[in-house]
């Protein structure tokens, strides 16, 4: 039987060397100097589009969680058209408007039919939000309330309580030390013209991108970009992110809360996105918990001894050094033995290294997995917008494979033992003592 | 203008739409394939009819604990192995237990998809259920209900309130299952589940993606036509008994933020009587909660100020007699009473008023919109078609569905609110938080 699947995997890999080749990221600059990333996706009568600012909460300042809540604020009114106004504009011709901030950006984006009237209305209400956004007071009190009680109700989680002292104990006084959201007592002090402030420094042509995915010709495109970037002020590129200084030695702490399991965070700052180390740590960490259901520490944990229902490893590359995380959540008796194993089996993989026949496995997985990773214009957005934003390489997607490839069994090991100390490790855990 | 609209949208989405191709094998599996050629990638999904409805009391989530345990190994291929293999081939996989369904996919580059029949059709007769991999998975379920339930103040007034609205209806257990019965499952008891209802004649085989149907309907035959139908036992109905009243109850847990759910027990499509009624409790749904021009934010969020968050749910697609749910989060100074009289206040209004030609419009042109976007994914289309046809409805209503809303009128929608969201068809649940805080410390201490 499995001779057998072996012989259908094989006849299949060599009756199909892929074809295929999506469309290539077409890049301009609008007249004015504002910068395009375009890839056609006939065949479905739709576009995706997204706006990116370099306005995440790195540029928080002391006023934690102000990227995030201008971010909100933008579509409850702009130009003539109040907050219900512009909800129905969207909801009346099917568009969808959405908006988030993460460390290093903020962003608005517009999912809409293509069908020219439909786009019309969509188009031009996006255009005043980002560009006449009003920021009353009213709107303002009421969504920062919003933000406060979910900012409260997410204390009664365990694992919101172990992010946000994981980032504080991995970044210390670096901007990207707290949570995107922000806290209870810098929002309270928040005012309306920090708020507006904020709006006027980052919410400018030269610090922005656009990225747009959909069934439009390039001159569409074009055309849609000119008009949107002529509404925002030139204004000036956001400063460099500061550097991350690593943490100074190694710590561990718990917080003692009223829940049956304990979630345990581990790491520390460990990669930019434009990494020269980049492909063998995203790699290695693929083979250690990135890759679900037959990683290392999934197996560990989870396969061998039933310890948690997830557990994992990932990194989160930003501008500057984004973190290295891994996490479970055990019952409390067991969380002391559940570390002890985390750590053991990061110990392993640095120290020794993943086997040949892991690291195969590993690129087979990536590389035959390729095309999945943008099967839909929504997730092509994704890379596309993160391909604009931190200025990659075009042919990023396209060289993704062959660089994937190129790792080697040396080349993780030596990586992860020079940029995953854990002689500096952060660790937290957050739960019921017995 | 919107009339307009409707007749462009239908136009160019019928030139769109792809044709759901179905065969059904000589042992009684069901195959639909959906082609979709935008990238080289294929999804494959396989449907079993059970799910936590299906459960005896003292097993309550056993369905979900075999759907754990189908990734334990076969003879032919040992525990892991199965992941493995789709790894290797650069797939993605998982698997979820529903109220009426249990499901297992995979994704894969196009070329690649007798890898996932081959080996589902494996585990569908040949699963190794082993005591020692019990145990392990046991501890993992008990994890999970641990990480969903128990340490979630709002996922547990959910499973009270369940527990409350239905009586008889085996609605009123979670799918993950009652603590004690998780820590009680027998091997045997999974064995017999798994004889039960793993068998080609209880499944249906959705594929989508870049593939041609007559293709996989050859391929499907090569790997599953010789696995032997079984007499699948016929259900119990156990319909839900007639309530006769409000029912109330007040649940103190450690939390910070109070929360209200409020539950009306209607139809779902497959139990009504008129089709037309679930349709128009489905837009019922989207004039309260669909997009933020619907009026639970409009109203209750943006001009009353009284909800900090709110919500609505319905699933016209449930295999049983459904809830109708409200939840909501009042803002500082307002109460749950406050956030329930206006609640309240909205649906007496609905009864009342037929709404606006505008605003029965706005909903449709999302439904149109939607039935456009979600083309986008093919999980989502796969998804689709295999809950349709497992709990009996058949997949052709999901094709259906964009025009049935679109036949709904205003004084449908009034209709269905005046008739079902009555105060005696209404369970209430609130939850009233304790202090989290005297429990709440921190220790710091450094290693090295």
């Amino acid at each position: 039987m499995r001779i057998k699947l072996l012989l259908v995997t094989l006849l299949f890999s060599l009756a199909s060397v892929p074809a295929f080749a999506f469309q290539p990221i077409k890049h301009w600059q609008t007249s004015q100097g504002g910068q395009v990333y375009f890839v056609a996706s006939p065949g479905l009568p739709m576009v995706d589009m997204r706006l990116v600012f370099d306005a995440g909460s790195v540029r928080d300042g002391k006023h934690h969680g102000i990227a995030s809540l201008t971010n909100s604020l933008l579509e409850t009114g702009a130009g003539q058209w109040n907050v219900d106004q512009i909800a129905q504009r969207f909801d009346a011709v099917g568009a969808e408007y959405s908006s988030a901030a993460d460390q290093d950006t903020s962003w608005v984006g517009l999912r809409s039919l293509t069908q020219a009237d439909l786009l019309e209305q969509a188009l031009s209400t996006f255009e005043k939000i980002i560009s006449q956004p009003r920021f009353e007071q009213d709107q303002f009190q009421r969504i920062k309330q919003q933000t406060l009680i979910g900012l409260k109700q997410q204390q009664e989680q365990p694992g919101f309580i172990a992010e946000k002292t994981f980032y504080k104990s991995i970044y210390g006084e670096h901007p990207y030390a707290h949570l995107v959201v922000g806290e209870i007592k810098t929002l309270q002090k928040m005012s309306l013209s920090d708020i507006q402030q904020f709006y006027q420094q980052y919410y400018v042509r030269n610090n922005a991108v656009l990225a747009i995915v959909g069934d439009l010709t390039e001159q569409q495109a074009q055309q849609m970009a000119e008009t949107l970037f002529k509404q925002l002020k030139q204004g000036a590129k956001a400063k460099p992110v500061p550097h991350v200084s690593l943490p100074a030695k190694a710590s561990q702490e718990h917080i003692n809360f009223p829940s049956t399991q304990t979630h345990v965070l581990a790491g520390l700052p460990a990669l930019r996105r434009k990494d020269v180390d980049y492909f063998p740590l995203y790699v290695g960490n693929h083979i250690l918990g990135g890759s679900g259901l037959v990683s290392l520490l999934f197996n560990e944990i989870r396969e061998k001894r039933g310890l948690a229902y997830s557990a994992y490893s990932y990194f989160m590359p930003l501008e500057e050094l984004g973190p290295f995380t891994m996490g479970l959540q055990t019952q409390n008796k067991q969380s002391a033995m559940a570390i002890e194993l985390m750590q053991k089996t990061l110990a392993d993989f640095i120290h020794l290294g993943p086997t040949q026949e892991q690291l195969i496995a590993a690129q087979k997985n990536l590389t035959g997995g390729f095309v999945l990773r943008f099967d839909s214009n929504k997730k092509l957005l994704d890379y596309v917008a993160m391909i604009a934003f931190y200025q990659l390489p075009l042919d990023y997607l396209d060289s993704f494979p062959d660089k994937v490839s190129q790792v080697t069994v040396d080349e993780i090991k030596s990586v992860f033992q020079r940029r995953v100390n854990t002689d500096l490790l952060q660790i937290i855990s957050v739960g019921g003592q017995e | 203008m919107i009339v307009r609209l409707f007749i462009l949208l239908f136009y160019s989405f019928s030139i769109h739409a792809a044709e759901v191709q179905e065969r059904v094998l000589t042992n009684g599996l069901k195959v639909l394939v959906k082609e979709e050629h935008r990238s080289p990638v294929v999804v494959s999904q396989i449907w079993y009819k059970v799910g936590s409805s299906y459960e005896p009391s003292g097993i309550t989530g056993i369905s979900h604990m075999l759907e754990h345990m189908m990734f334990k190994g076969t003879d032919n291929y040992p525990a892991g192995k199965f992941s493995e293999i789709i790894a290797e081939n650069g797939g993605r996989e998982n698997a979820f237990t529903g109220r009426d369904y249990t499901a297992y996919f995979q994704t894969l580059e196009k070329s690649r998809l007798a890898i996932s029949f081959e080996l589902e059709a494996d585990r569908m007769r040949n699963l190794h259920l082993l005591a020692e991999e019990l145990d392990k998975e046991l501890q993992v379920v008990m994890e999970e209900r641990r990480m969903r339930t128990e340490d979630n103040p709002r996922a547990k007034l959910q499973e009270y309130l369940m527990a409350m609205a239905y009586f008889s209806s085996p609605y009123k257990n979670p799918v993950i299952g009652w603590p004690s019965d998780i820590e009680n499952y027998q091997l045997a008891d999974l064995q017999q589940w798994y004889q039960q209802w793993y068998a080609p004649n209880n499944a249906t085989l959705v594929v989508a993606g870049d593939v041609q149907a007559e293709e996989v309907f050859k391929l499907a035959e090569q790997y599953f036509g010789a696995i032997p139908s079984e007499k699948i036992k016929t259900l119990k109905p156990q319909p839900e008994i007639e309530q006769v009243g409000v029912r109330r109850m007040t649940v103190k847990l450690p939390a910070e933020v109070p929360y209200i759910l409020m539950a009306y027990k209607v139809p779902s499509l497959k139990t009504v009587d008129q089709e037309w009624e679930a349709y128009a409790l489905d837009v019922l749904a989207a004039v309260l909660d669909g997009g933020d021009s619907s009026r639970l934010p409009a109203r209750l969020q943006r001009g009353q100020q009284i909800a900090s968050s709110v919500g609505v749910g319905y699933d016209l697609g449930a295999r049983l007699e459904e809830l109708f749910m409200f939840e909501a989060t009042p803002v500082k100074g307002k109460t749950l009473l406050d956030m329930e009289i206006a609640l309240k206040s909205e649906i007496r209004e609905l009864q009342r008023e037929t709404m606006s030609a505008k605003e029965l419009a706005r909903v449709k042109a999302q439904v149109m919109a939607d039935s456009v976007y979600e083309q986008d994914s093919l999980f989502y289309q796969g998804m689709k078609l295999g809950m349709a046809e497992t709990v009996g409805l058949g997949w052709q209503k999901s094709e259906q569905y964009r025009e049935k809303i679109n036949q709904v009128t205003a004084e449908q929608v009034r209709l269905v609110a005046d008739k079902y969201l009555l105060e005696s068809q209404l369970s209430i649940a609130y939850l009233e938080p304790q202090s989290m805080r005297a429990n709440t410390t921190a220790g710091v201490n450094h290693a090295h």
